[in-house]
């Protein structure tokens, strides 16, 4: 390794940096590569983007590169392992080096595949309709009846506009001769255009100079060419078409695409329960009501999409979906049953097809294949087997055995499995694929790579996106590049041949807009899921709180160990919420064995800050806050989703440190404590505070002090059946739990009092954590709620607040005094009797207002 | 010509009230050669604001419909009259040899044999597996005559699965009841189709009624009857041949079809999809009254 630093001299830049870069840059094999040719010169569709990098010799690019990464990790690319448990989430490997692909390359590519997606659209329309080309022997019988895509009860509907593949997306590659070829069809859910954009907004960025000097051709304008296109395909005509992405949730491996297509494009993001079918209508169910939806950018599979006519064990579609289509009622793009083209199968049938349905020979052709389903050409494949890759024909029926991958089988199996079952199978030829310039530890590599491009149906045809996604492979091998085995992909650029005019979706400065106080209206899913964050939120801060106070309350192990005054309210209270067990240092009896049961409950408090078994356990809770935030991820800033994502953190790390010594038990759990307790705290902040004051941040915000308000009058009300209710440390336990202490010694100068305090966490609308100010606050979100604004009557849940605000304020907190020793039969205990149990009601009855049920289930029979 | 009116009565009972559902019926029997249905009645209480029907690409009538008020209970009742024209086998003559059906499926000439073809490969839940194919081939010598095959395979698997209620559900994969060796209708009907389709020979499934004897000299007894399934085989230049394999048998005019698909799938008699409701009991009566002398 060469010191690029040198003493005296700067870093190298220039011709010699650039020599540097490509030390050991040689194309491997005969694979065709892009940056050089056979003789070792630079292409010149490279050669602007190679004298940029010279000028910021390895130095000023691994900056760029550092940057770039940077960028990813804030703006929290991410593409979803599969089988890693329940969506872990992988960070977007960019590789920053764009492919550049000239003019000429692209013209080619781009009129060929709008010819594909032509031809393509044009065999699924016939599948799907008249079946002349199954009647004319075109098609195989076996290649449609045995696909478990071919979607029966999809056939004879009929599309807007005749258009079934509304989207497609292609990957193609290079043969060594500099050909190109298709090496798989992406038609039911194309993915990769979103990514596509993310790879062009790092790298268009962190490569400026070149960026412009190379006159990139812009991805935007095929954005505003899909915009176009899903607004025309809206079956009501006149005014603005409502569009919505279905995605089937955040563990999909695409969700990052999803929600970041559904923002730049500016549709809404839903899931199936979403959306409800009424009428042969489909609706989007909202805080307001019903709301229709015309096109469904659908990114959930065929057959998941509606639980009645199609997969019926399917929890991500939405029921009388098909209905609806037949009805003509909506748009679903791409429509259902384009599943079918993904068929590897189809390709061996192409070329033939391509002349019989568009009267021309087909551009760009397919990787060789090979149906397995016909007896020539399975009489082929077994007598070249090992020259072949031999992969599934489709995807097996769901519940059907899949098998091992037939390339990973023994000869004889693999052939016992091709004469049992023939039409399951293909065989392509293993194509050596081309290599393109990637970074590898300060220079530049070849890598092979895979193209994905997009192509989207408009009034005038299909029209491409001008570059698309490099897919590249993590090591050396043939054909099978894929996301889900540690490859990158890089953006791809094409330069255009004269300026071009930079568009973006995101902001047009010179029309004019309509200003809006409002976001688009709330689904009530959406609205349940910031419900219940708040909910688990301050269920946590109200845990770690009282667990906290408990601890602190525990005397050290050794002295006498008395328990101390007011611990018996918060013990009490903590079993009563269900995060410890009960037990028998609840006993009132003292006795010898008073020290063993002091530390049996020291212990059981330690089991409720790490213990993750019981579903009320503080780490469930956490856990729950942190599922939610994925769930809800394109809902909440970058920062507070990260804030959610790492809540458990201390706490697992502090149990390891709790393995090594137990006498720090304790120690430990109150130091969970005192760790987490902070990060909640900011998590609520930045979830109140970053958020605009739209129906979201309302739910979240009752869901709170609901929540709140059920924690603290349980531990009031345990408070006042306590035979000590007014001993002072007591009282101070309950001013730390209920974080009022400061605001009590800043407006009284004494020991806690207990009117001065029931007053306070009680009746005292000047402290904001009163239950007073808290049943205000949730009454004051009601008023403000879609249904509260229609009716001229309040909603149950309104009435029931009303009614326990009214009762508090009513209450005379001095009774306290004058009752000694009888608190538990005074009306502040009854109040606060009665507001532990309107809570769960007022709950309750936001839920059946705004948050309808959505659980669905199936019934059969006859 | 024996004449039967079907009364197909099933009841919902849902323990929280349903918001809304959905639901599509495959119950009226359909008409073909050896069938007609005069008369056919859907009931659906409460009373759905949408229904419509269609028919499938199988030729069967499918009405659906939705219920978007709150509702407890749902009672769907089918009524259908039914005229049976008694099949009869094709004659020997015409019958080829197994293969040559097995290769009409896989490289189809004309209508009626692409029709076919669609029912010779696995299903949702038809699988097929190569010890299938060992079981199945023992009736298919090479050369067999086509019949024999499907007499001798119906005869089997009527041996082979013991009927035993409530042992299986809709959904037991049929390489299980191979297995286990019991089922009801619906699971002999499968099997029976995942044998022809391991050979390569198109078979239906299909869904419908059957009127069971009454014993010599004693009144016909209501309640006694009940849905049905059995399965169809693929002649060509014929009708389809029924068999089936619960009573191994080949139908005469005791079978009242509903209509047929690839399995159980294609036909459920009533699936539905409801938002809410929580636990549900189901309950399905049927009665078959012959209406004219079937002498």
């Amino acid at each position: 390794m060469i010191s690029t630093k040198a003493a005296g001299s700067g870093p190298i830049v220039g011709p010699a940096a650039l020599h540097e870069l490509l030390r050991e840059y040689k194309a491997s094999g005969n694979a065709y590569d892009e940056l050089m040719d056979g003789s070792g010169a630079i292409r010149p569709s490279y050669a602007p983007l190679l004298e940029t990098f010279g000028s910021l010799g390895q130095d000023g690019l691994n900056r760029r590169w550092e940057a770039g990464r940077r960028m990813v990790l804030e703006q929290g690319i991410s593409f979803n392992i599969q089988g890693e448990g329940g969506g872990q989430a992988r960070q977007w490997q960019l590789d920053p080096v764009p492919m550049v692909l000239s003019s000429a390359d692209w013209d080619y590519l781009e009129a060929g595949l709008a010819q594909r997606a032509r031809l393509l659209n044009h065999i699924i329309a016939d599948c799907h309709g008249p079946q002349r080309l199954l009647k004319d022997g075109r098609i195989p019988p076996g290649l449609l009846y045995a696909q478990p895509d071919f979607l029966r009860p999809c056939l004879g509907i009929q599309p807007a506009g005749g258009v079934f593949l509304n989207l497609y997306a292609v990957d193609v590659g290079r043969s060594p001769d500099g050909r190109w070829w298709v090496l798989s069809d992406r038609t039911q859910i194309p993915t990769g255009s979103g990514y596509a954009l993310e790879n062009r907004i790092v790298t268009s960025r962190i490569l400026p100079e070149a960026f412009r000097r190379m006159k990139v051709r812009r991805l935007a304008g095929f954005f505003r060419e899909m915009q176009q296109a899903l607004a025309d395909l809206a079956p009501r005509p006149g005014d603005q078409p409502r569009v919505a992405v279905m995605t089937p949730g955040p563990y999909n491996e695409t969700y990052f695409e999803h929600a970041y297509l559904a923002r730049y494009l500016g549709y809404a993001l839903v899931e199936g329960q979403d959306l409800v079918v009424r009428d042969d209508r489909l609706f989007l169910r909202t805080l307001s009501g019903l709301e229709p939806v015309d096109v469904l950018l659908r990114r959930v599979d065929d057959d998941f999409c509606d639980p009645l006519e199609l997969r019926n064990d399917s929890m991500l579609g939405v029921p009388g979906l098909v209905q609806a289509l037949r009805a003509g009622n909506v748009t679903v793009a791409n429509m259902l049953g384009t599943g079918i083209l993904q068929s590897p199968a189809f390709m061996a049938f192409l070329p033939g097809l391509c002349r019989t349905i568009l009267g021309e020979d087909l551009k760009i052709p397919s990787v060789a294949t090979w149906w397995c389903g016909q007896e020539a050409a399975l009489s082929h494949v077994t007598s070249r087997l090992d020259d072949l890759f031999v992969k599934p024909a489709f995807r097996p029926f769901s519940g059907h055995d899949k098998g091992p991958p037939p390339h990973a089988l023994p000869r004889r199996e693999l052939l016992e499995r091709l004469r049992f079952q023939p039409h399951s199978y293909v065989a392509q030829e293993r194509v050596e694929l081309a290599t393109v310039p990637g970074w590898h530890e300060g220079r530049l590599v070849p890598k092979r790579y895979a193209l994905r491009v997009s192509l989207v149906s408009t009034k005038n045809g299909y029209v491409a996106m001008p570059g698309g996604m490099g897919r590249v492979a993590a090591g050396e091998g043939y054909g099978l590049i894929t996301m889900q085995r540690g490859g990158s992909t890089k953006d791809v650029w094409v330069p255009a041949d004269a300026p071009v005019e930079p568009t973006t979706l995101l902001y047009e400065g010179a029309q004019p807009v309509e200003l809006k106080r409002a976001g688009n209206n709330l689904s009530s899913r959406v609205a349940d899921c910031f419900f219940w964050l708040g909910r688990y939120t301050e269920r946590a801060d109200g845990t770690m709180r009282l667990l906290r106070a408990t601890l602190a309350r525990c005397e050290p192990a050794g002295n006498n160990r008395e328990v101390a005054p007011g611990l018996e309210p918060l013990v009490r209270s903590l079993v009563h919420q269900g995060i410890i067990p009960s037990g028998h240092w609840l006993d009132e009896v003292q006795g010898p064995d008073e020290a063993s049961r002091a530390a049996l409950l020291e212990e059981t408090l330690v089991r409720a800050v790490f213990d993750a078994d019981q579903s009320t356990s503080l780490r469930a809770m956490l856990g729950r806050v942190s599922n939610l935030a994925l769930v809800m991820r394109d809902r909440l800033s970058s920062d507070t989703y990260r804030v959610a994502r790492s809540l458990l953190e201390p706490i697992n790390e502090l149990e390891k440190r709790l393995e090594e010594s137990e006498a720090l038990a304790t120690t430990c759990a109150l130091s969970a404590l005192q760790r987490t307790l902070p990060m909640l705290c900011a998590l609520q902040g930045l979830a109140s505070e970053n958020m605009t004051r739209t129906q979201a941040w309302r739910f979240l915000d009752m869901g709170m002090r609901v929540e709140r308000g059920l924690f603290l009058s349980v531990l009031f009300w345990r408070g006042l059946h306590c035979r000590a209710a007014d001993h002072p440390g007591l009282l101070e336990a309950l001013l730390e739990v209920a974080d009022s202490s400061i605001t009590y010694r800043s407006r009284y100068n004494i020991l806690p009092n207990i009117a001065a305090v029931y007053d306070l966490l009680m009746m005292d609308p000047g402290s904001p954590r009163s239950l007073v100010s808290l049943l205000d606050a949730v009454d004051a979100h009601l008023t403000h709620l879609p249904r509260a604004l229609e009716s001229a009557l309040p909603d149950p849940a309104r009435c029931i607040v009303m009614a326990a605000s009214t009762r508090l304020r009513l209450v005379d907190p001095n009774e306290l005094v004058r009752k000694r020793g009888g608190w538990s039969r005074t009306n502040v205990a009854q109040a606060l009797d009665l507001l532990r149990q309107d809570m769960p009601a007022i709950s309750d009855a936001i839920h059946a207002t705004y948050l309808a049920p959505t659980a669905i289930s199936r019934s059969r029979g006859g | 010509m024996p004449r039967y009116k079907i009364v197909h009565r099933t009841t919902y009972q849902y323990e929280t009230p349903v918001a809304s559902s959905h639901h599509t019926a495959v119950m009226r029997p359909r008409d073909m050669p050896s069938q007609e249905c005069v008369d056919f009645r859907l009931l659906v209480r409460p009373r759905p604001p949408i229904q419509s029907q269609r028919v499938d690409t199988f030729g069967n009538q499918v009405n659906q419909f939705s219920l978007q008020e709150p509702h407890t209970r749902l009672e769907v009742l089918a009524l259908s009259s039914v005229v049976v024209r008694p099949r009869s086998l094709p004659p020997r003559s015409i019958i080829p040899a197994w293969e040559q059906v097995a290769a009409l499926a896989r490289q189809p000439v004309g209508t009626e044999a692409l029709n076919a073809a669609q029912f010779a490969y696995p299903s949702p839940q038809v699988t097929i597996w190569p010890e299938l194919g060992q079981f199945a081939r023992v009736s298919a010598p090479p050369g067999r005559c086509y019949l024999d095959v499907l007499d001798d395979l119906n005869r089997r698997i009527h041996a082979h699965v013991t009927f035993s209620p409530g042992e299986t559900t809709v959904g037991t994969p049929v390489e299980q009841v191979f297995v286990r060796r019991r089922g009801v209708c619906q699971d002999l009907a499968h099997l029976m189709l995942a044998c022809l389709r391991v050979l390569g020979l198109p078979g239906r499934y299909m869904s419908g009624y059957i009127r069971t004897r009454p014993p010599e000299g004693r009144p016909r007894l209501t309640g006694v009857d009940a849905s049905h399934a059995w399965v169809a085989a693929y002649c060509p230049g014929s009708d389809w041949i029924e068999l089936d394999p619960t009573n191994n048998l080949f139908p005469e005019s005791d079978h009242i079809t509903i209509g047929f698909g690839r399995d159980y799938s294609d036909v459920s008699p009533l699936s539905g999809l409801l938002v809410g409701g929580g636990e549900h009991t189901a309950s399905v009566g049927v009665d078959v009254h012959p209406e004219a002398d079937d002498a």
